[in-house]
């Protein structure tokens, strides 16, 4: 069983929910995407770590060989080639690793090399196996690392939680595309509305099935975020109340389930739900 | 000497851009003919690595120098490999600094603004 | 025009109702939403005309004509980013996987793949009595970068002949690209940092990040009251290291309400109002300091 926690805007507690459900589960697998600020091992603290680079492949140029007839600059349309003088000039960075330079080169002056952009470290925490994703800074684009991470799909025991990054960007896409289940964590502002409505279509577009958590609820205010999810028949999985205890356990980097009972009971309720509504999804589908 | 100097119109009246990269002209001036010729910067519309493409341009158009108030670090690096010298601007004015390029009286630009690369990149 | 530019590195840390206070509390006259992927600002600032609409081009997809298509397999053969896909002995694009590099177009040996240009958002400016540059990325797309720079070329050309003091800025989360686009230019930029070891991280990166630019820096830490101990750690850093300290807004369900009805949370009599009213000038004599 493989699960998605995404949302439209940062700060909801993607990060919390996917570490709390991954805690309560038996046995789990827990997948850092959000490659570019991974906070999830800073709960988990995992341990006997294994660290394995990400490399993608970038263009080496010999000079002797390069006539400077220019295709390989004309074609680059992330303009990642110049030629100074009597000289063909990289910019690594500035590279998608698209390959068309060597491809199209007719003198074979191109060849490639890796480049490292960041590495996916493993480790384990009690039942949690526990994989990050970090994603050098200035680097183009974080998917090679997400690729790299979910290339584990998970033991057959192992309940798989794959943390997203936050938006819809094709980050996103790359992370949820293989889930079979999508938990949507909203908070219940007019910013967390309009952001949930944002990723609503994005597991649409996705054909996945999906339903939502709404966080930080408050007794007795309203949730524009549960009127959202009524008016549009999306399936309510559950309510984490806005919890001064729970947010200062989490705030302190703790796995509030691991902490105490109550919140123990809270994410295994959760995840029954969650257990009940896939199997039901699985069910339907066949 | 030929310098180059980014601007926002076709004209000697014209303002000097703020960005290299994206300005949408540039003015090529001939110290010795006095001639003034303008060219579409290509590399404006450009995604991303904006300022490399400008300095490709500009490199093949035989510019010798640079009247530029910024310049991004990786067209900063073409020009150092071409051997192209980058001056600070003194005003908008184009005139003003042609004149005060051939007094001598221009310094060479130090605001090297670091990791605009990826501009318009993929994230 | 000076601008100040609100940016957080992680995101939810209040951002937008920061920004739409200080909005109102300076009643400034060009303000701009850069969180191009997740734009918020809109929902709490009253809009009476609509919106200019302009289409934002991104990098190109590829398009395969299959009547031209000789189904050789080549372009999927040699695509880095798995964006063909072959079902029946047919090959198509999956667009949201394709980074528009032109590979596909230039080994077909048929001519029967074209790169199309590709609307990848849209950029909105509301002129009223005040000026509002936004935009929206469309979903699956990753050209924020670009997108950014021209939410601020936007403002910036709107605001050329009027004479505006200043102009507010809402930045997006991350330390990425997008964000190094939005701090292009800006005078100042106010840092709203969250008492959590999530929150601290995030902060030190952006830190760094925007240390880089010549700019000046503050920091403000909202909903303080969650964890007061984190809120001294973040107190003790910026005394550590030179950085203005701008002042800490408390959780207030108020606050919240005032959001959810559309209002900046200045508008209503609360403590997490008066808060970031001090905020608001203590940030505006850093700023203003010569």
């Amino acid at each position: 069983m493989k699960i998605a926690v995404l949302s439209g805007k940062g700060g909801t507690g993607k990060t919390l929910l996917s570490v709390n459900l991954a805690a309560v589960s038996p046995e789990s697998l827990y997948i850092d995407c959000d490659v570019e600020e991974p906070n999830g091992h800073l709960f988990f603290k995992p341990q006997d770590i294994k660290t394995e680079k990400v490399n993608v492949k970038i263009p080496q140029v010999d000079q002797e060989l390069c006539n400077g007839c220019r295709v390989c600059v004309d074609f680059c349309r992330f303009n990642a080639l110049v030629y100074v003088i009597d000289k063909l000039i990289v910019f690594n960075e500035i590279c998608h690793s698209c390959g068309g330079c060597r491809l199209l080169c007719r003198k074979k002056a191109i060849s490639e090399i890796d480049k490292e952009i960041g590495v996916v470290q493993s480790g384990k925490s009690e039942n949690v196996r526990v994989l990050t994703g970090i994603l050098k800074p200035g680097e183009p684009s974080g998917v090679p690392i997400i690729k790299k991470l979910l290339q584990d799909e998970g033991q057959e025991n192992e309940d798989v939680f794959i943390d997203c990054p936050p938006g819809s960007a094709c980050v996103v896409m790359e992370s949820i595309k293989d889930a079979d289940y999508c938990i949507l964590v909203a908070e219940p502002t007019i910013f967390g509305v309009h952001n949930l409505d944002m990723v609503y279509e994005l597991v649409r577009i996705f054909h996945i099935p999906y339903g939502v958590v709404l966080n930080k609820c408050l007794e007795e205010e309203e949730n524009p975020a549960e009127d959202y999810c009524l008016k549009n028949n999306i399936p309510i999985l559950g309510k984490i109340p806005f919890d001064i205890e729970l947010g200062r356990l989490n705030s302190n980097g703790e796995i509030v389930a691991r902490k105490q009972a109550k919140y123990r009971e809270l994410f295994q309720n959760l995840l029954n739900k969650v257990k009940k509504e896939v199997q039901h999804e699985t069910a339907s589908n066949t | 000497m030929k310098i180059t100097l980014p601007v926002d119109k076709k004209s000697k009246d014209a303002n000097i851009s703020s960005n290299l990269g994206r300005a949408p002209y540039f003015l090529f001036y001939d110290t010795e003919t006095e001639e003034y010729n303008f060219m579409d910067n290509s590399a404006a519309s450009s995604q991303g690595g904006a300022g490399i493409k400008a300095a490709q341009n500009i490199l093949d158009n035989g510019a010798e120098a640079i009247i530029a108030p910024r310049c991004g670090q990786n067209a900063a690096n073409v020009f150092m490999t071409a051997e192209i010298k980058i001056y600070k601007n003194i005003s908008n004015s184009i005139s003003e600094n042609i004149a005060a390029l051939k007094e001598g009286k221009l310094t060479p630009l130090d605001d090297i603004h670091p990791g605009f690369h990826q501009h318009g990149g993929r994230q | 025009m000076k601008q100040l530019l609100i940016l957080s590195g992680k995101g939810g840390t209040g951002k937008t109702t920061v920004a739409s206070a200080f909005i109102q509390l300076a009643a400034a006259k060009a303000y701009a939403d850069c969180d191009v992927d997740a734009p918020n600002l809109h929902l709490v600032r009253p809009l009476a005309s609509p919106a200019k609409v302009a289409d934002y081009y991104g990098m190109g997809k590829a398009l395969i004509d299959e009547e031209t298509c000789i189904n050789c397999g080549s372009c999927r053969q040699h695509c880095r980013f798995e964006a063909i896909k072959e079902s029946d002995g047919k090959y198509e694009v999956d667009v949201f996987a394709c980074e528009g590099c032109g590979v596909c177009e230039a080994i077909c040996p048929v001519g029967a793949v074209v790169l199309q240009p590709d609307v990848a958002g849209e950029l909105r400016v509301y002129k009223d009595k005040d000026i509002f540059s936004t935009a929206r990325l469309k979903m699956g797309s990753g050209t924020s970068g670009k997108l950014v720079t021209e939410v601020k070329k936007q403002l910036k050309d709107e605001t050329e002949n009027l004479d505006i003091d200043l102009s507010v800025i809402d930045g997006s989360p991350g330390i990425g690209c997008p964000v190094i686009a939005s701090l292009s230019g800006v005078d100042m930029v106010l840092i709203v940092a969250e008492p959590s070891l999530s929150g601290i991280s995030d902060m030190e990166r952006i830190i760094k990040l925007a240390q880089g630019f010549s700019l000046k820096l503050a920091v403000c830490v909202n909903k303080y009251d969650t964890n007061p101990d984190l809120t001294h750690k973040i107190e003790a850093f910026c005394r550590e290291h030179g950085l203005p300290f701008a002042g800490k807004i408390p959780f207030d369900a108020k606050a919240l309400k005032a959001t959810n009805q559309g209002q900046s949370i200045i508008e209503v009599d609360c403590s997490a109002g008066r808060a970031v009213t001090e905020v608001y000038s203590n940030t505006m004599n850093v700023l203003n300091k010569e």
